[in-house]
């Protein structure tokens, strides 16, 4: 048996992959390009929300949800260190994101114009994440599985949250309520779209099965959502943007409309609404911050030549 | 910037475990990443950084030598041996 079939019988068999066990070059490559683009996500993914932190209704709220972007922070912070372990360097996958060669989720490209959309982010965008990433704790490569074992642990607060603010939203004023239902009205297809394209558009979706990376497909984990999210919606009296929404009594499953795959790609390519600012933006923070990590290093080298002095 | 290894004990009386690395400029910095990156829910009561560099690890290859020898040693074991019925506190 060549090195290759053991290594597919041993991930077959539920064994799990450290850093320094030989791996096929493919194996390490999706894995760097999924584990940098999900922590790059986490990194991108703060500013959305990050904008509303000093203008958050409430001490209370404000809080809340400084606490949720600082979480973000640190789970792009796990994730960068579960792909260097595959030997790509920090420097090298920040500067892929400041390059724009690298991806990041495309959710993040849409704007938040209004309080509500940080409730309909925490329901919905963050409900989704939960859904792709709970079947992530159990992937082949130790080092992700772990880092997804405890964003898991810390992401649930980030859905309650959001659909707590949406709770209070539509026990408010008609206005209030106007609010949530804009916010779900413009959130609910581009969540549905952070499963990914469609299992018979996703050809590289059977290799990581197969690897045990991914445990379910994309169509099957959105079903799952849709069928999760849609009582939730009834419960908060928001309407669901699709006319095509129905229950089908015989699978026991909701069915929904199509998805509009043309906006999607087009985002993908760098079109969507906010693209261009939040890479922007990034790229501003990451020269704006340079001056603190020159600082850091100084004074640890002065440091270090006081001690050898 | 250094790669260093994060270490927590959730409580005394239980071991520090490893729970992840992180980048810093020297061990004070690393204490205080470790402690806003792994530690915003309680989840210490005492932080080991440690330069990853300064680990000494095993070489997977080297994993039958090692480790076997101990595999067919089931004697170390309490359950290797019968207990006759009727003995007991053994």
């Amino acid at each position: 048996m060549d090195a290759e079939a053991r290594f597919d019988a041993r991930v077959a068999a539920e064994d799990k992959v450290e850093p320094t066990d030989w791996m096929p070059e493919s194996y390490r490559k999706t894995l760097v390009r999924q584990i940098s683009q999900h922590a790059h996500s986490e990194i991108i993914g703060m500013q959305p929300e990050g904008s509303w932190i000093t203008r958050a209704p409430s001490l209370r709220r404000k809080a809340i949800l400084l606490a949720k972007v600082q979480d973000e922070a640190g789970h792009g912070l796990y994730l960068y260190a579960a792909a260097e372990t595959l030997g790509t360097s920090r420097e090298q996958m920040v500067d892929q994101l400041l390059a724009g060669t690298a991806k990041y989720s495309s959710i993040f490209n849409y704007p938040t114009p209004s309080w509500a959309d940080m409730g309909a982010i925490g329901w919905l965008v963050d409900g989704a994440a939960i859904m792709n990433q709970v079947p992530l704790c159990r992937c082949s490569f130790g080092p992700y599985a772990r880092a997804m074992k405890r964003i898991c642990r810390e992401e649930s607060f980030h859905q309650r949250q959001g659909f707590d603010i949406l709770v209070t939203l539509c026990n408010g004023t008609a206005e209030q309520k106007a609010m949530a239902q804009d916010a779900l009205d413009r959130w609910w297809w581009p969540s549905l779209m952070m499963f990914g394209p469609n299992d018979d558009a996703s050809p590289n979706s059977a290799q990581s099965m197969r690897w045990r990376i991914k445990r379910f497909s994309n169509d099957d984990l959105r079903q799952r959502f849709v069928d999760v999210t849609v009582p939730q919606a009834q419960f908060l009296g928001l309407r669901i943007p699709d006319d095509d929404l129905g229950y089908d009594e015989a699978t026991g499953h909701w069915r929904f409309g199509e998805i509009d795959w043309d906006e999607f790609m087009n985002v993908v390519k760098g079109n969507g609404p906010c693209n261009a600012q939040r890479m922007a933006h990034r790229r501003r923070a990451f020269d704006d911050g340079a001056w603190v990590l020159d600082a850091a290093e100084a004074h640890a080298a002065k440091r270090a030549a006081r001690v050898a002095a | 910037m250094q790669l260093w290894e994060v270490f927590l004990r959730p409580r005394n009386g239980m071991h520090h475990q490893h729970v992840g690395s992180l980048h810093a400029v020297d061990a004070e910095m690393a204490l205080e990443n470790a402690r806003d990156v792994f530690t915003r829910r309680g989840e210490a009561a005492s932080i080991w950084v440690v330069p990853s560099a300064a680990i000494v690890a095993s070489d997977p290859s080297d994993k039958e030598e090692l480790f076997e020898p101990a595999m067919d040693k089931i004697y170390r074991h309490p359950t290797f041996y019968e207990v006759p019925d009727g003995v007991a506190n053994l």
